[in-house]
């Protein structure tokens, strides 16, 4: 006999977004408008119902500090060593990074890419830029990437792909189903980065 | 605004309005706290403060102490930037374009015009579209918030009165700001043009802010916040962050007290979680009630 109703992922995947602190909003618009069902994770049940979940751009020490005090990390942990498909933009690529180089007392990542991050690698504010950025897997040209104190891979593992380079650096990485990218695609309106996500978490099923 | 325009540049391009009010966008949901010294600035990092706020006083000692406030001694910046991994900012005098060069200089990642300091132009603010550091201004209503965003402020905080522990004038500020913004979103178009005299600010930010139902720029609560339900009421009224001055390193013990700031801000919505983070915080900085403090010594009314 064959099942009339299939339980695999529906056609809109609910995605999270980790809401401790950041650019939340702009994410759950992003993630909204490619068809996405986004919603803000701030406690450890809230993550159980999603099939995806997106870590923003934000301060990557608060964003460690409220993850390890409320509860988080090892939920989050457990989640991506099970396939959890995750997109991290800047402080969510720091905190999807296996190491970071010369990290604060205390800070620890998910993890789950193999890499070592440099945070703030570009400089401080007034070295933050905006440039055009070819992003492998993405058509339409490249994207607008907005880099704000923005980290870059030092140094990445066999089985990590990089997507992008900024001046010889990889800014956007991937490995199986997490990916990350050093710049802000959420400030920018052009949702190509959210939808080749959301395409990822449609697959992972 | 053409410095807004989508357009992706050809060669990297630094300092633009995206870039500047991006950054701010990061710091959403994050407490930003004042610091005089480095060790303080560690303490504020550790608790999770997503930036301090570099300054030689925090304001309830430039009260107590009287004469002209100024920028700070930049080895003082110097040493904190040097200190901690977060943004640092620090604060200019309003009109004082060279202080604010000079913070420009320095490397920091934003500058506060702030009332908090004394004024150097009572007429004039810096125009800070000529800068490549993102400034942040304060404001107690729309058309003030407007008129800073005009000459180019990244980042608008209410300005309460700051160095009180008193959160009313933050309170009313904030409340200020979102009530005009409700009032505009149920203006018609022919009407956006007679707010926009009566709020003395550009039409093309009215209508802006009239379409958006919110400020073009991230929008911050400052001036009073003492406790962690002090932080959590300014986020339920519509900060999306918050600025704390005096009120931590005023306290009893300040490193417990910013890390459940921190909390409070994060689950502003949730207060259980402020009653547990609220529990055995020590002494709160002794605070000031406002109707006692003569004209002269409020700073809100500083800036125009």
């Amino acid at each position: 006999m064959t099942a009339t109703s299939s339980p695999s992922t529906p056609a809109a995947p609910v995605v999270g977004v980790l809401a401790l602190q950041g650019d939340v909003r702009e994410h759950l618009a992003a993630l909204t408008g490619v068809g996405a069902e986004a919603r803000p994770v701030r406690r450890p049940e809230e993550l159980e119902g999603v099939h995806g979940l997106v870590l923003p751009g934000g301060e990557s020490t608060t964003i460690s500090k409220l993850a390890t005090a409320f509860g988080l990390l090892e939920p989050l942990r457990a989640r991506v060593r099970d396939g959890l498909p995750v997109y991290g933009s800047c402080a969510g690529m720091i905190m999807l990074a296996d190491k970071i180089l010369d990290p604060r007392s205390g800070q620890e990542t998910i993890g789950g890419i193999d890499m070592i991050v440099r945070r703030n690698a570009f400089g401080r504010q007034n070295e933050s830029f905006e440039a055009a950025v070819e992003l492998d897997g993405v058509s339409g040209g490249p994207v607008h990437g907005v880099f704000i104190r923005a980290p870059w891979v030092e140094s990445l593992g066999a089985g990590v792909t990089a997507l992008a380079r900024h001046e010889g650096h990889p800014v956007a990485v991937r490995q199986g189903n997490l990916l990350a990218t050093a710049f802000h695609p959420e400030l920018t309106g052009d949702h190509r980065v959210h939808a080749l996500f959301t395409e990822m978490v449609r697959r992972a099923d | 605004m053409s410095s807004t325009s989508p357009s992706t540049p050809q060669t990297p391009e630094t300092g633009t309005a995206r870039v500047k009010r991006g950054m701010a966008e990061q710091l959403k949901g994050g407490v930003i706290m004042d610091v005089v010294t480095p060790e303080q600035a560690k303490i504020a990092e550790d608790a999770g403060a997503v930036a301090v706020m570099a300054l030689e006083r925090v304001p309830a000692d430039i009260r107590k102490d009287g004469g002209v406030a100024r920028m700070s001694d930049p080895d003082m910046i110097d040493g904190i930037i040097e200190a901690v991994s977060i943004p640092v900012m620090a604060k200019s005098r309003i009109g004082h374009l060279v202080e604010a060069q000079v913070l420009q200089a320095l490397g920091v990642d934003y500058i506060d015009e702030s009332e908090v300091l004394t004024p150097a132009d009572e007429v004039n603010h810096t125009d800070k579209w000529s800068f490549t550091t993102p400034f942040v201004c304060g404001a107690t209503n729309l058309g003030e918030a407007l008129r800073r965003i005009a000459e180019g402020a990244a980042m608008i905080r209410s300005k309460g009165e700051a160095g009180t522990g008193n959160v009313v004038e933050a309170v009313r500020h904030m409340r200020q700001i979102k009530g005009d913004i409700g009032r505009l979103r149920a203006l018609d178009n022919h009407e956006l043009y007679a707010a926009a005299k009566e709020l003395r600010a550009p039409y093309e930010l009215v209508r802006e802010v009239a379409e958006l139902g919110k400020l073009p720029v991230v929008l911050f609560s400052a001036g009073g916040v003492a406790t962690p339900a002090d932080a959590a009421l300014m986020r339920q009224l519509g900060a999306e962050g918050v600025f704390v001055g005096s009120g931590i390193f005023k306290s009893g013990d300040p490193a417990q007290r910013a890390a459940a700031i921190v909390k409070a801000t994060t689950f502003y919505d949730d207060p259980k979680v402020i009653a547990e983070v609220s529990r055995g915080l020590g002494e709160a900085m002794v605070g000031i009630n406002i109707d006692t403090l003569p004209d002269t010594e409020r700073y809100a009314g500083r800036g125009w």
